[in-house]
């Protein structure tokens, strides 16, 4: 029986661009960042728990040929592929946060849902990043 | 895949993002160009070109799917709507939605419930699909 997710991938443009982005706007913190040749295994994970880590991956040699790449970052840059979604314990104070850090790619400010509040972002390639703040258990609508 | 064209595709998905925050205002192609720092004329071309539909059918599809989520979620009047989401005639909105939905706003409410699901995942489960036959009719569509 599957017990955990260990890491899952965000497909990014530039590594370096990523690490600043996640790191240094979103604030995550960095988890592994280990070159092997021309690879680079780099990921990044929420403050406090190393339980799964997000791996940054940029398309391209030896994972993938150089015509996969291109189909891939054209996906990316058009905001096709999707992204994380995190949790937050204050998604309005985030988002201040964010904006005094330079961030001005958001695909919708907070907003209250029954489920709670959520807002989204995008990171500097395209990729949308959702951000939730659940409804306190039993406040939920049924 | 060039590094211009990344960044093209990156400014007309910002211009695309523009767009979809400001879904209940009039398509201002010329403030949306500008968003993706390219010519009017260009603009459109090119958002056809990487997205597959021009903006006003993006717009369209965008209008919609928000009028079929508070026809769910709320209370609020066809009519009402119909002003929520950009339309500014009630017949065009009708029509518009009979068109892509396949059934009138009303009879959308009769027969949906709110899902129980996250709004984002609203948002793009139940954006009507494109077709070729709605979005391209500027006099139909929208104001």
């Amino acid at each position: 029986m599957i017990n955990k997710l260990a890491a899952m991938s965000v497909k990014v443009l530039d590594l370096d661009e990523a690490l600043d982005f996640y790191v240094n706007k979103l604030g995550l913190e960095v988890g592994k960042d280990v070159k092997q040749g021309t690879y680079r295994w780099l990921t990044v994970r929420v403050p406090g728990d190393p339980s799964t880590e997000i791996h940054l991956d940029q398309p391209g040699p030896p994972v993938q040929d150089e015509a996969t790449a291109d189909q891939l970052r054209e996906l990316i840059a058009k905001g096709a592929m999707g992204g994380p979604v995190f949790e937050a314990d204050d998604v309005r104070a985030l988002y201040e946060t964010l904006k005094a850090r330079g961030v001005t790619d958001f695909t919708q400010e907070p907003n209250d849902n029954f489920y709670g509040t959520d807002m989204g972002v995008r990171d500097p390639f395209g990729n949308a990043i959702r951000i939730l703040q659940p409804k306190l258990a039993g406040a939920a609508k049924a | 895949m060039t590094r211009e064209a990344e960044e093209l595709n990156r400014r007309l998905l910002r211009a695309r993002d523009a767009m979809d925050r400001a879904y209940p205002e009039p398509l201002n192609v010329r403030a949306v160009a500008a968003v993706a720092h390219i010519s009017q004329a260009h603009f459109i071309r090119t958002f056809r070109s990487v997205f597959g539909e021009t903006p006003h059918r993006y717009l369209q599809r965008r209008r919609v799917e928000r009028s079929m989520f508070l026809l769910r979620e709320t209370d609020r009047s066809v009519t009402d709507i119909c002003f929520d989401v950009g339309f500014t005639s009630r017949g065009t909105f009708v029509r518009t939605f009979k068109e892509i939905v396949g059934e009138t706003p009303s009879e959308y409410r009769a027969g949906h419930e709110p899902i129980d699901a996250p709004h984002c995942f609203q948002m793009w489960a139940t954006r009507p699909v494109r077709s070729s036959s709605f979005g391209d009719a500027p006099a139909r569509a929208a104001p």
